[in-house]
Order: C-alpha cells, then sequence, then structure tokens
C-alpha cells in the first residue's frame, strides 16, 4: 500500500488510471452485448441458405422445381423439413438415378457439408422436422427391451423382426437396417420416407425412437451376435430350409452314396 | 471246478475250456426269450447294396436322433401359456411380458447346460427327417417300389410323412414365439375356412377363441404323445413289412424277381447301419453346430397384434402356405354366412395335391391290370409316363414352395411380389403339364438310347480311318451282362377293348370305366408312349449280319 501511495502522485499515474478504466468499460460491453454474434450467426444460416440454393438448382430442381415447388417427376419438398433431406441425400437416395417402383439406397454423392447446406435452403422453404442432433440419436442408455417391443408392433411388418428387411408390393421393398446409421433411422421414423409411414414426435416421444435404435443395434448391428452359429441371413424358415435341403441332405446323400460304394466284397469259392 | 452241480449246455463243451463270454450271454438269453428262432430267420436276411436304398435310414436314424433330443428338451421346457415377466440373461427381453412357454425355452437356450445345442439339432433333424422322406418317397416312386405286394407299405411311408409334416408344425408352434404364434394363426384361419364345423373344430381345439390359454400344453400332448407314438408303431409297422417283403433290387445278371442279391444283414448291414447312423447323427450335429436354427429369442413373444414379415413355416408347410398366398381372396356371402374360398379352396387343393400321389400305386395298377409281384425295380426312364407324372407333381410341388417364399424371392431376385404371385397361378397348372411332356420326350429319348447302344455297341471315342479315306467310329459290343441289365424290363401292352360288337353284330356294352382305363393305358403304353425294346432277333440280325453299321 505503502508503494501504491508514494506513487500516486507519479505523472503518469493518471494515463495508468485511464487506461485500467477503459479496459474495464471494454470488458464489460463486450460481455454484456451478444448482438454481434447474432449477426454472424444469421450471415452464415444465409450464406448456407444460399450456397444450398445453388446446389439445388444444379441437382435437384429438374425434378422437384426451381424454387420446391414440385413437378410431375417429384414431389414438393415445401415443408419436408431438414431432415428428410439430410435422410435422402446422406443415404443416396437422392439425386435418384433412374425412375423405378423404388429408389435405391446407393454411395452419396454430396459430403455432410453440402448436404447441411442443401438441407438449409429446403428448410427456409416452409417448416418442417430438423435434423436431430447426436445427443437426441444416441442409443446409450435406452431401454432395448422396449424397443424391441416398439419395433415388433411398429417395424416389423415391413422390416422382419431383425430389421432384416421384407418385400412390399410392385417391387417396392423394406430395406434391410443393417449398417443403417442411428442418425439416419431417427431421420426416417420423423420423414417417412418412400412407402415408410412417419411417426412423429407426437405419437413416437424422441425415447421411444432411441429404444427402438438401440434395439436395432442390438439385434441386426456390428456386434450383433448369433448365439446358435451362423445366422443364415436371419431370413427365418426359407433360408433354413434352404439350408437344411442342401448341406443337411446333401451331406447325407453323399455320404450315403460314400457308404454304399464301400461294401464288404463277397469272396470267391 | 466242480462239474457235479452243473447243467451240461451248448455254452459249456465236452472238452469242459469255458466258452467264449458272449457266446455264454447269448445261450443265457437265449433260454428265457428264445430269441435265436426268430433271429436265424433274419440274420442272415439279404440286402442288396444301392445309395438310394440307404435314405429311408436317414429318415430312420434322424428320427430317431429327434426322440433323443426331444427327451432331453421335455425335461425343462414348460408347456404353459401362464405370463411372467423376463428377467434371465438375454438383454433384448429383459422386462418383456411373456408366456412360460416361451421363457423356458428362452432358458433352454441361453441357460440349460448344451440346451442351445439339442434344440437346434432337434429342429434340424426334423427339417432333415422330412427332406429325407421326401426324397425317399420320390425314390419308391420313380423305381416303380410300390407295385404289389407294397401298396400299403407305400400307404403306411406317406401316412409317416404327413404326421411327419404335423408333428413338425405343432413342434414349430411350441415355443409361443411371435413366428409360431403367426403360423397357429394362420393355421386357425385354415381351419375357420372350413364350412359349417370350421367354427367349432376351432373353438374346440383352441378351448375358445383364438389364442385361449390352452393351445401350447394341447399341442405339447400332440406333438410329444399322439402323433411320435402313431409315427412310431407305423415306423415299426413299415420296417417289420420290409422284412417280410425282403428289398427290391434294380435288374442285373443273377438278380430275378425270385431272389435278393445283396450282402447278409448280419454282419455286413449290422455294421453298415451302425455306422451309418453315427455318420447322420454327425452330419446333423456338426450342422446345428454351425448354424442357427429358429433363433426364438430373436423373434419375440407371441402377442396377437404384433406380426412380421418373412413369417414362413418351415419348409414341408411351405407348399401349403404357398397355395394360400397365391390364391385370389374370394368370398361368398349368403344367408348371413361367409364362405371364405380364398383359404378353403387351397385347404382344399393341399389335401388333393397330397392325396394324388398317395393314390398313385392303385391308380397304376388298375390301368396295367397287372396282378403280378414285383421285386425288380424299374429304371425310370423305361416307364416314362409315371416318371413324368412324379416330375410333374414335384413341379406342382415346387411352384407352391416358391409361392410359400414369394417375399423373399421378391427381395433377393429384384423382382415384383406381384409377378411372382402371377407367375405361381400360373405355373401351378402349366408348370406340371410342361414337366410332364418334357420328361416323357426325355425318357423316350434315353429309351431310344439305351436301344441304340444294346443294338450296337457302346461309343467308344476311337475313330477308324478306313483304307478308302472313311471315317468310322469303333462301337465295341456290350458285355452279356450290360446287354441283360439294358434289356430285362418288361413292356406292357396297352388295353385293348376288343371289337366294337359281337359275333352276332350286336354292340357290346363297354363300360365308361373302361373306356377311361383304355385311353390311359394307350397314354401310357401305346407306340410313342414308349420305345420298343431291342429284341433278341434284332440284336442277333445285326450282330452276325453286317457287323457295326
Amino acid at each position: 500500500m505503502k508503494k501504491l501511495s508514494a506513487r500516486r502522485r507519479h505523472p503518469l499515474a493518471a494515463v495508468v488510471v485511464l487506461l485500467l478504466a477503459l479496459a474495464a468499460t471494454g470488458g464489460l460491453y463486450a460481455a454484456f452485448a451478444p448482438a454481434g454474434k447474432a449477426q454472424a450467426d444469421e450471415t452464415a444460416q444465409s450464406l448456407a441458405i444460399e450456397e444450398g440454393k445453388k446446389l439445388y438448382a444444379v441437382g435437384c430442381a429438374s425434378c422437384h422445381g426451381t424454387g420446391g415447388q414440385g413437378t410431375t417427376d417429384g414431389p414438393s419438398l415445401v415443408g419436408v423439413g431438414s431432415a428428410a433431406v439430410d435422410f435422402q441425400v446422406a443415404t443416396g437416395r437422392m439425386p435418384a438415378q433412374q425412375p423405378g417402383a423404388q429408389v435405391p439406397k446407393k454411395k452419396a454423392i454430396y459430403s455432410q457439408a453440402e448436404i447441411d447446406q442443401l438441407a438449409a435452403y429446403i428448410a427456409s422453404l416452409g417448416a418442417g422436422p430438423v435434423t436431430p442432433t447426436d445427443k437426441q440419436v444416441d442409443p446409450a442408455g435406452a431401454d432395448v427391451a422396449n424397443g424391441g417391443e416398439l419395433f415388433r408392433t411398429n417395424c416389423a411388418q415391413c422390416h422382419n423382426f431383425t430389421g432384416k428387411g421384407g418385400a412390399l408390393t410392385e417391387g417396392k421393398y423394406a430395406p434391410d437396417l443393417e449398417g443403417v446409421s442411428p442418425k439416419h433411422i431417427y431421420e426416417a421414423m420423423q420423414t417417412g420416407p418412400q412407402s415408410m409411414p412417419s411417426f412423429p414426435d407426437t405419437t413416437m416421444p424422441e425415447q421411444e425412437k432411441k429404444d427402438i435404435i438401440a434395439y436395432i443395434e442390438s439385434v441386426n448391428g456390428d456386434e450383433t451376435e448369433s448365439p446358435g452359429g451362423l445366422a443364415l441371413g436371419g431370413l427365418g424358415p426359407v433360408s433354413e430350409g434352404l439350408f437344411a435341403w442342401i448341406f443337411g441332405l446333401g451331406a447325407l446323400v453323399a455320404v450315403a452314396v460314400w457308404v454304399a460304394a464301400h461294401t464288404a466284397k463277397a469272396k470267391k469259392s | 471246478m466242480s462239474t457235479a452241480t452243473k447243467n451240461p449246455s451248448a455254452a459249456e463243451p465236452a472238452s469242459g475250456r469255458k466258452a467264449p463270454a458272449g457266446e455264454r450271454v447269448a445261450d443265457w438269453a437265449d433260454g428265457r426269450l428264445g430269441i435265436y428262432g426268430l433271429a436265424k430267420a433274419n440274420m442272415r436276411k439279404i440286402f442288396p447294396d444301392h445309395w438310394s436304398f440307404m435314405l429311408g435310414e436317414v429318415c430312420l436314424y434322424s428320427f430317431i436322433i429327434i426322440i433323443l433330443t426331444g427327451v432331453y428338451l421335455t425335461l425343462f421346457f414348460q408347456p404353459s401359456m401362464g405370463e411372467i415377466v423376463y428377467h434371465g440373461p438375454y438383454e433384448p427381453m429383459q422386462g418383456i411380458r411373456m408366456s412360460e412357454a416361451y421363457a423356458s425355452t428362452l432358458k433352454i437356450s441361453f441357460e440349460v447346460r448344451g440346451g442351445l445345442l439339442v434344440r437346434q439339432i432337434h429342429h434340424w433333424a426334423a427339417l432333415i427327417f422330412l427332406a429325407g422322406m421326401f426324397v425317399h418317397m420320390m425314390r419308391v416312386f420313380f423305381t416303380g417300389a410300390f407295385r404289389k405286394p407294397r401298396e400299403i407299405n407305400w400307404l403306411f411311408g406317406f401316412l409317416l410323412f404327413v404326421l411327419g409334416m404335423f408333428t413338425g408344425f405343432t413342434g414349430y408352434s411350441l415355443p409361443d414365439d411371435l413366428l409360431s404364434g403367426t403360423g397357429v394363426r394362420f393355421t386357425q384361419g385354415a381351419i375357420l375356412s372350413v364350412p359349417i364345423v370350421g367354427t367349432y373344430i376351432s373353438m374346440f381345439l383352441f378351448g375358445g377363441e383364438f389364442p385361449g390359454h390352452d393351445f401350447v400344453a394341447r399341442f405339447y400332448s400332440i406333438h410329444i404323445l399322439l402323433l411320435p407314438g402313431i409315427m412310431l408303431g407305423l415306423l415299426v409297422a413299415h420296417l417289420i413289412l420290409v422284412f417280410y417283403h425282403k428289398h427290391t433290387q434294380f435288374a442285373g445278371p443273377g438278380r430275378t424277381n425270385k431272389n435278393v442279391v445283396g450282402m447278409p444283414l448280419l454282419p455286413v448291414y449290422m455294421a453298415k447301419a451302425g455306422g451309418f447312423f453315427f455318420l447322420v447323427f454327425g452330419v446333423i450335429a456338426i450342422i446345428s453346430a454351425i448354424a442357427t436354427i429358429n433363433p426364438i429369442w430373436a423373434l419375440g413373444p407371441y402377442r396377437v397384434d404384433q406380426v412380421s414379415t418373412g413369417a414362413q413355416p418351415d419348409w414341408y408347410m411351405g407348399f401349403a402356405e404357398g397355395l394360400v398366398r397365391v390364391m385370389p381372396g374370394w368370398e361368398i356371402n349368403l344367408w348371413g354366412h361367409t364362405l371364405v374360398l380364398g383359404v378353403f379352396i387351397p385347404l382344399v387343393a393341399f389335401g388333393l395335391v397330397l392325396g394324388v400321389i398317395a393314390l398313385y400305386p392303385f391308380i397304376e395298377s388298375w390301368i396295367t391290370g397287372d396282378k403280378r409281384e414285383h421285386h425288380i425295380l424299374d429304371r425310370p426312364r423305361n416307364a416314362p409316363t409315371r416318371t413324368a407324372f412324379g416330375v410333374a407333381w414335384i413341379t406342382a410341388y415346387f411352384v407352391g414352395l416358391v409361392g410359400g417364399g414369394n417375399d423373399l424371392w421378391a427381395t433377393h431376385f429384384h423382382l415384383s411380389i406381384n409377378s411372382i404371385t402371377w407367375f405361381v397361378r400360373i405355373f401351378f397348372f402349366a408348370g406340371p403339364v410342361i414337366a410332364f411332356i418334357v420328361t416323357k420326350r426325355i425318357c423316350l429319348g434315353l429309351q431310344r438310347r439305351d436301344k441304340e447302344k444294346v443294338l450296337h455297341g457302346r461309343e467308344t471315342g476311337i475313330i477308324k480311318r478306313l483304307p478308302h479315306g472313311e471315317f468310322v467310329e469303333i462301337h465295341e459290343p456290350l458285355s452279356q451282362g450290360q446287354l441283360h441289365t439294358l434289356t430285362a424290363h418288361e413292356q406292357y401292352k396297352p388295353l385293348e377293348l376288343g371289337p366294337a360288337v359281337d359275333e352276332n353284330g350286336v354292340k357290346r356294352k363297354i363300360s365308361p370305366v373302361q373306356k377311361l382305363r383304355a385311353k390311359l393305358s394307350k397314354g401310357y403304353f401305346a407306340d410313342g408312349n414308349q420305345i420298343p425294346k431291342a429284341s433278341a432277333e434284332e440284336y442277333k440280325e445285326i450282330s452276325e449280319g453286317h457287323g457295326h453299321h
């Protein structure tokens, strides 16, 4: 204290005080004024929409119309939401390769950054389901058993007991769910792509979706164990019957041929 | 050794030396059971050698394996539909409400030592048992082994196949999982479609409305007691008749309708059959160890409000499933009652398709009018119409199976399920006709080839150049034995109805049944429906006349 009071009449004391005061005011201003950051976000968003619109004009507009209003070749995208765009484009279904009974999954041709831009543009056309966050789709801690019950009630009639897929009418099909990321399963439930019905949060809350994702991971994921040996595609009695005929009876006939070919020869008398 | 207290016996030779232990045991048993008399007659029973004669053994052994593993499973299975909450080791089922039947099947799969393996052996053996019976039946059919005196044994075998189907079905239903529950519901629907009595049968079988609380316990009794009991009886009768009739054999030198050429039951066949049992058990055990069957833990417990795609029965019921899947949903509503033709017609067709193959031996013997015994087998080509009929039947069966798996055909071959349904609808009728015609042509072609071989010998593939430059292929004449084998079969003459008028010029009365029989006989045996085999005269003329060519 003595040192400080001794220097308070120093010629530069006023300058130091002024500097401290300025720094405090500036710091407080910076801390309490959020307007600048919001401004920056707005800019990024509009930039994404802008970029998305350009990508859209090149890759999507020929079928869905220049403003996303839809044409005879593709449905309107107003109100489908960013979740639908993320699902369709990230799984490679869109842009569609050719017309057919159903648009199949293939290699995605846009990067995730481009997909986000496209999604931002489509979302700007009208409110719809929003792309879920990582936390929303994380199956950790979800109730697998409840997910199984929900899956068998809502999903199994098209996707099979363990999500191996199944046939629909006229060449359409419910795809195998193996290797589908939790995010895309979530988005599919939200948006109901192609023949699939949609399960919005009002009928199936977020937690139930997580349970279903956890169930699919546990019975049809990379780490799924098959306690009985080869799962034979998980397709049930048809593949089992085929296996029984070819490898069961086939092997036994081969053994029978072998046994019959090796016989005690009658002694010549 | 004191001889005073001993009775003289065969096991105690005069020399005073003790007989081997085995002989003494046999002597002890024979003195009390009198089995030597029985054994003497059958010990030297001769069995001919051919791999296809062992298909029946595959069935017998897999049946034994099913019984053995089934007994083990009954120790742990709870045939009850009482509802409990699962708290076992299988995580995806934690806290799920299920029947005790399903819970105990989970327990067998995950907690009982060796339970899953035994369950899989039981189920794989069942599929192989049915497949074995199917192939065995077809072997008997195509070689004509069902002819007199074996018609009754054919029926026994057929009944075993049908009972095997229903035993398998009731067993598949026991775990009360979502797949089997769907199958039971399917069957209940089929029962309901039967006019007048359907509802009553359903109510009786399920003890009220479906699913009720009784069917697992009831199916359990049927599955482990009633049907296997009947099957065991039929099986014994089937084997006794095989012994009684003696085994059939293919034609060959030294083989006649009155003898059997082969190896004796003891010791050769006992050793072979015993060894074959272990081979069958081994193959089934290996399959059960490497491949899952019916993973009920992945299917979930049965609930009437749940269903999955890809719900099929085991293969032997797939044909019935297919008929129902492709049948248009016709129904008739009359006086407040509904006749569900969409289900009832397939149910009738299922019975008809099975019935027609069961009755075929009687139809054929009526057409040929042959009352003699047949112990020499036909080569399929030498009975072209029968063979063609058999292939047509298999074609219809297979087309039905395609219908039963139409969804998997659609997804795996990228086809429309609707197109497959239409394919099955058309080819269930057209397929057998095409198969019949094609098979018959192939048989006739093979008969011509046999004739050519008998008359001109085997093509050796050796080309000879004659002095004047001509190339000829050397044909090697067949041995006497080969000639016999190729010409041993006899050929029927078509049935003649005789003149239309009798000696007085009065029109003879011929019943329409006789006319039909004559027509069918013509279809079987007239010129163009079989190739007359090479006669001795033809052979002589060619071999003595101008050699080859």
